[in-house]
């Protein structure tokens, strides 16, 4: 589960996907001065609807405020602020690192404490793919970062409430 | 049978029943242009995009109908973006068609080409590229509905000139599908019998009105229920006119409304503002406690419970922390309420309101609005307190922003809805004229009258010749002051009295430039010459402007200083 801090919030936005949408989204935040951490947004297995996963700081009123904003966007068909319940969330990173002679059995140790997969390797980087909530990132982030990372790549958070249908 | 794209705007016109359009022809809209003669719809041409959309926004708020208009891409877009601004911060119904470049060009920085969508995203309530000819008429049907539906706005539609040129078979849609968008009308009962309770345990009630009582027409409604429960009221700039200002009296002649309070805010009446201050309840309807109403946020209704009638819930608990919201249509809530009271009656009504009535007639009487006019100089107070009497309050009036339009909303006793438009929101100078015309164009034969300063007239003194030439007969008063002067207030107040900028020492004639124009120029520079040019403007059939030449250096009082509660008025 996801450890919450008090003014961070992860916002799921069921949108139209028509041209133009993520910008009204995204363009809502920077107009009324709101933060945006991530941001992730692909299509549903429902035609024609996308989901947005939002996280974002703020107290209270601007929380609901950003909720208010979103639901008033024509194109945005439902707002959930997770906070609000229990839910999942995962994102996944892929982690270029250096991997020579000495230090690839380490890589792979790692690799294989998180869960991770090796993607692809060069004769000197192996990148690594790796998903898990934003703790577990920061955590294989933390360890690889002392081998040597090249490059990252984070998707932002995905997140779905762990009830009924939101 | 096939329709082309331009062919097909106006049958989706024709259904939604516009009578008008307001516009401006270039490169991208000219099949457009070029179908129009074969249509039975009238085109105001403008002399600039800008007039365009304030037309539009004076045609729909003086009338409730969604205005309308069209101009080219590019600068023809760019130029209507002030009056889309200013229509979406007062909720004014309006869809603006925009040309856009052929589909296969845009991106590419064609001749004319403009992200009009991009631009306009934060100040429309939605917007549209129309890419495909077979879109159209769902477009547009979605775009006149979400205009004049819910908290009203304006909408863009960008129409490339290969779409408009495309052909193919015109049906229109018999209704919107809009799954993300359902405005709450039905005002929750729950909530009304909250507000109820806390209404009738109040002492020391108001009701603050805003647009949003305008817009759901319930003027009958919101006095009915002041009526009932003996409760004065206080309006915004925005909702002037939906309170009555004056009643006849026992013997018929016109005197405030004893519940009235005037505009609260800023510039609004010591007795409304002591009125807020001293409240214990608070029932806001179709408001949205702009910081020109509310003045510092702690000072602002202090002892008062809040109950927040209004359709958009992002207006609730916004900028102040409300008791009772109810979130629906204005006209729905106020209903319910009236139901309330008048099943439930507040027992000994009369004597529990008697001492709140007593200290607003006290608070009237100390401290009524006032200006001196001596025999010199005409003081601008003066020339607004004439024309409401020249015309009894019967008259559209339009504003300008800064000095003329605070004045006008104290002296001019507004008593109907729509009669009063003015720029609330983005406060935009050279509102106006455009908004005058296209009032007058909705209601030939009413008296539409634009109180203008010599800033403001300036910045769309061009639309003169469009009321010249079609014939509409606005007439603008102009309180020329050679100052800009509300600035100027500020500065002598706050800055100083450091003028810089404010001076408007090179002015044109306004009478040579009205008879340049083909209108009529007048000018009165002596109080005992208000009168008669206000009767003789009124009097003539054609576009006629007046310069009043007055007191440069009047401010608008009382005054509270940004930053301070409204209790905290500067009075002279």
């Amino acid at each position: 589960m996801e450890i919450r801090t008090k003014d961070r919030h992860t916002i799921g936005i069921l949108v139209q996907n028509v041209p133009g949408v993520l910008a009204r989204v995204v363009g809502l935040f920077s107009g009324r001065g709101y933060n945006i951490e991530t941001v992730t947004a692909a299509e549903t297995h429902e035609p024609g609807l996308t989901r947005i996963t939002l996280v974002t700081t703020g107290d209270e009123r601007v929380l609901s405020q950003i909720v208010k904003q979103l639901n008033k966007l024509v194109n945005v068909i439902k707002v959930y602020d997770f906070s609000e319940t229990e839910f999942v969330d995962r994102e996944m990173a892929l982690i270029k690192v250096r991997a020579e002679q000495q230090t690839r059995a380490e890589v792979l140790r790692i690799v294989d404490i998180f869960r991770a997969k090796v993607v692809d390797v060069s004769p000197h980087f192996y990148t690594l793919e790796v998903t898990g909530n934003e703790s577990k990132i920061s955590a294989i982030l933390e360890l690889l970062g002392q081998i040597g990372i090249v490059e990252v790549a984070r998707t932002g958070k995905a997140a779905l409430a762990r009830s009924k249908k939101h | 049978m096939k329709l082309k794209g331009a062919q097909i705007f106006f049958e989706c016109l024709k259904r939604e029943g516009v009578e008008v359009i307001f516009g401006f022809p270039g490169g991208s809209v000219l099949d457009i242009y070029h179908e129009m003669p074969n249509h039975d719809i009238r085109h105001i041409l403008v002399r600039h995009e800008q007039g365009a959309a304030h037309m539009a926004d004076g045609y729909a708020r003086s009338t409730g109908r969604v205005g309308v208009c069209l101009v080219t891409s590019g600068p023809g877009a760019t130029n209507t973006v002030t009056g889309v601004a200013t229509a979406y911060m007062d909720s004014v119904p309006m869809v603006v068609f925009t040309g856009q470049v052929p589909t296969a060009l845009i991106g590419d920085d064609a001749f004319q080409e403009v992200d009009i969508i991009g631009i306009t995203r934060p100040c429309t309530k939605h917007s549209y590229l129309v890419r495909d000819v077979n879109d159209m008429p769902r477009v547009i049907k979605e775009a006149f509905y979400l205009a004049r539906t819910g908290r009203p706005g304006p909408v863009v539609v960008d129409l490339p000139k290969d779409v408009i040129q495309a052909q193919t078979d015109f049906r229109y849609p018999r209704r919107v599908d809009l799954p993300g968008y359902k405005p709450t009308l039905e005002a929750h009962s729950g909530q009304i019998k909250r507000a109820y309770q806390l209404i009738k345990k109040a002492r020391t009630p108001v009701i603050f009105t805003g647009g949003g009582v305008v817009l759901s027409e319930s003027s009958e409604e919101l006095v009915r229920l002041a009526e009932t429960l003996k409760a004065p009221v206080t309006s915004t700039l925005m909702g002037l006119g939906s309170f009555p200002a004056v009643v006849p009296d026992s013997s018929g002649n016109m005197d405030l409304h004893p519940l009235w309070l005037g505009m609260l805010g800023m510039h609004g009446t010591y007795r409304a503002n002591m009125a807020i201050s001293h409240s214990d309840l608070l029932l806001a309807v179709g408001v949205r406690f702009d910081d020109r109403v509310t003045g510092k946020i702690s000072g602002f209704a202090p002892k008062a419970k809040i109950i927040h009638i209004d359709i958009d819930p992002t207006s609730i608990s916004k900028n102040i922390e409300v008791d009772v919201p109810i979130v629906g249509d204005c006209k729905n809530a106020l209903r319910k309420l009236i139901e309330a009271a008048e099943a439930e009656p507040i027992e000994g009504l009369d004597a529990l309101r008697a001492p709140w009535i007593e200290q607003i007639r006290q608070w009237k009487e100390t401290y009524p609005l006032a200006y001196k006019q001596n025999s010199e100089i005409i003081k601008p107070q003066y020339v607004i307190d004439k024309i409401y009497e020249v015309c009894r309050g019967d008259a559209i009036i339009t504003t300008e922003v800064g000095q003329n339009q605070m004045w006008t909303a104290q002296y001019f006793h507004f008593s109907r809805p729509r009669t009063l438009l003015t720029s609330g929101g983005l406060g935009t100078m050279g509102y106006g004229l455009p908004a005058a015309i296209g009032a007058q164009v909705a209601h030939p034969d009413r008296l539409v009258v634009d109180i203008a300063g010599d800033g403001s007239i300036q910045m769309n003194i061009q639309e003169v010749i469009t009321a010249v030439c079609n014939c509409l007969p606005v007439k603008v008063a102009i309180l020329n002051n050679h100052y800009l002067g509300m600035v100027r207030q500020w500065q002598e107040l706050f800055y100083d009295k450091n003028y810089c900028g404010t001076c408007l020492d090179a002015s044109p004639d306004f009478v040579k430039l009205a008879d340049a124009y083909g209108a009529v120029g007048l000018r009165a520079s002596k109080p005992e010459e208000v009168e008669p040019v206000i009767r003789e403007a009124f009097s003539i059939k054609r576009p006629v402007l007046m310069d009043f030449v007055v007191s440069p250096e009047e401010g608008v009082y009382p005054i509270v200083p940004a930053g301070k509660s409204i209790s905290e008025m500067l009075l002279v």
